[in-house]
């Protein structure tokens, strides 16, 4: 089949490799349909993300057809499902409690090791996400095996078109969970920094959870007029005072709840050791933490913090004593997929949310590169790359 | 020197800093200057967990290097375990203590390749399951034996432990060994 590879820093390509197949009763195999790149993916290019090998399949928002099943697969054959970023067992635990991505035995045993001394415990697993998140092969392919397929894949009606659902493999999710994290009541304000996919997708459900106002944050005009689209009010912050701009705007008092969505298209996980050198440079330099600290002291007292935003190891000069004082909740967490995909199924299906307007760009598999290339270098108007086999 | 119990909390003697670990372990006849314990919780049912443990024939289906093992008699048993090219080293088995759904202490017989002794306890956690501990006591052997041995295990038997744990509770929990193989051929490769 083909699909696409890393093979370095800022080398990816789309190669031919063998088909996958069955190799355990639960799996399924899927032929893709439609395909996302992700914003977290943009940091596998940049080679920022360690434990990469030459010829690793990338992609983790993806859905299909399915065309094989094992033996305890629930799946039938030509269903179309959206398959979940994180890989869950449904058996553990945490999956009994809904934590999907804490499930215990979504990772290869021995991939669980680095996440056990880093983290103290090891999480579930990811589709395309380097090998300390279980070296699965990733879905920017023909075809991708699915683990635990009787419990993670979605089945679509007949008749959706993917553009629709194809969100729900992960960013719709996460942004909704981001705003269930913020523990939002009526008449809360609410400030999101950041205005990616999960971003925009975070001031949408905010509102449906009862929002009088959203203010997002973010500098690029674009993203800005996306979220203004929604009924969001903006603050660029490269044109106003942010923590000045949200007391006036708030009357003094601070936002309800805050939203840091900054650093969420990365899923990564950095293991700080190895990257020292980097975030020197730029990734998990100071202005990475900035927006966590900037929500964290704009919050009103007594307010709720939520972080889907993705922090692998350690940041500096954390407003600890901001968040004791004031009596702050803070929430967060990679997101459990799984859970949160029937009802925003329901949703999408009853016109409630739209995640099409999201779409930018679409093209064939093969072009992949180049919808890497162009992500990373524009991303003021490439907010979302959907790439479809076969589509030329 | 601590001749006694060094301090009086709770931890188990594997994780005491200061010990003589072994004196209080509680291991039956625990050889050598080494010691590990790891625990998991698997989300099944006591007489379950045991008795899928207690068929020794089923332990090479989670224990990575565990190649075969043949049942001589109720309590003994023959190990088979993968070595560098190809090789195999194996020793014979003795069970030295079992109490059904509680417990399975094991020492190896006089001429193992690798002097072992250890014991499995199980535990009903009630709505949480099963919480298994392994305590493998072992003789880091020294010198060029010592490398063979450490090449033989690959790994740390601590590591090691911790991992076969783990898959044994993929494969209770979930009825499969977690992979990311995308094919039976990279199956087969990552089992060898």
């Amino acid at each position: 089949m083909r699909a696409l590879a890393w093979h370095g820093k800022h080398d990816v390509r789309v190669d031919t490799v063998d088909d996958p197949e069955i190799v355990n009763p639960r799996d399924c195999i899927i032929k893709v349909t439609a395909t996302a790149i992700c914003g977290s993916d943009l940091h596998l290019y940049d080679g920022y993300i360690p434990t990469m090998q030459a010829g690793d399949i990338l992609g983790h928002e993806f859905m299909g057809e399915v065309v094989e099943v094992g033996t305890k697969s629930t799946l039938k054959k030509g269903q179309k499902v959206v398959v979940p970023f994180t890989i869950a067992c449904g058996s553990c635990y945490h999956c009994g409690k809904h934590q999907y991505s804490a499930c215990d035995n979504g990772l290869p045993a021995d991939n669980q090791d680095i996440a056990q001394e880093l983290y103290g415990q090891p999480m579930a697993g990811l589709f395309g996400y380097s090998h300390m998140t279980g070296g699965y092969a990733g879905g920017q392919a023909e075809y991708v095996r699915v683990p635990f397929s009787d419990v993670g894949p979605i089945v679509i009606p007949d008749g959706v078109e993917d553009e629709k659902v194809l969100f729900l493999s992960d960013i719709l999710p996460t942004g909704w969970m981001a705003a269930e994290n913020a523990q939002i009541e009526p008449g809360d304000t609410v400030a999101v920094w950041g205005c990616g996919p999960v971003g925009l997708f975070a001031v949408q459900s905010a509102f449906l959870m009862g929002a009088e106002r959203v203010i997002a944050i973010d500098h690029f005009p674009h993203r800005l007029e996306l979220a203004k689209k929604f009924g969001a009010e903006t603050i660029n912050y490269e044109e106003s005072a942010v923590y000045e701009a949200l007391m006036v705007m708030t009357g003094g008092i601070g936002p309800d709840a805050v939203i840091d969505s900054v650093g969420l298209e990365a899923h990564g996980f950095f293991v700080d050791n190895v990257l020292d050198q980097i975030k020197a440079s730029t990734f998990l330099g100071t202005d990475r933490a900035h927006s966590i600290r900037q929500a964290i002291i704009a919050c009103r007292k007594g307010g709720r913090v939520s972080m889907p935003a993705v922090y692998g190891g350690f940041i500096d000069k954390f407003p600890l004593g901001a968040l004791m004082e004031k009596g702050l909740t803070l929430k967060t967490g990679q997101t459990h997929v799984q859970h949160y995909m029937p009802a925003l199924l329901n949703a999408i299906m009853e016109g409630k949310i739209d995640t099409t307007f999201l779409i930018s760009h679409r093209m064939d598999l093969e072009d992949a590169p180049k919808g890497y290339d162009m992500f990373k270098n524009n991303q003021n108007e490439v907010t979302k790359v959907v790439l479809k086999p076969g589509f030329n | 020197m601590h001749d006694t119990k060094p301090h009086g909390d709770d931890a188990p003697p594997s994780t005491w800093k200061k010990r003589d670990a072994f004196a209080e372990s509680g291991i039956p006849d625990g050889r050598g200057g080494s010691l590990v314990a790891r625990a998991v919780t698997i989300n099944r049912p006591v007489s379950e967990v045991f008795a899928y443990f207690r068929d020794f024939t089923n332990l090479p289906t989670f224990m990575e290097n565990v190649e075969r093992i043949d049942i001589l008699d109720n309590k003994r048993s023959h190990w088979v375990v993968k070595a560098p090219a190809g090789k195999t080293v194996e020793w014979d088995a003795v069970v030295i203590e079992e109490a059904s759904d509680r417990l399975i202490a094991w020492a190896s017989e006089p001429g193992a390749d690798v002097a072992n002794s250890g014991q499995v306890e199980f535990r009903d956690a009630g709505a949480r399951g099963t919480v298994v501990t392994a305590t493998i006591a072992y003789d880091p052997p020294a010198g060029i034996v010592g490398k063979l041995i450490a090449k033989m295990f690959q790994r740390e038997p601590a590591i090691q432990a911790r991992r076969d744990l783990r898959r044994f509770k993929q494969l209770m929990e979930t009825g499969e060994i977690a992979t990311a193989a995308m094919n039976r051929k990279q199956h087969e490769e990552e089992l060898a």
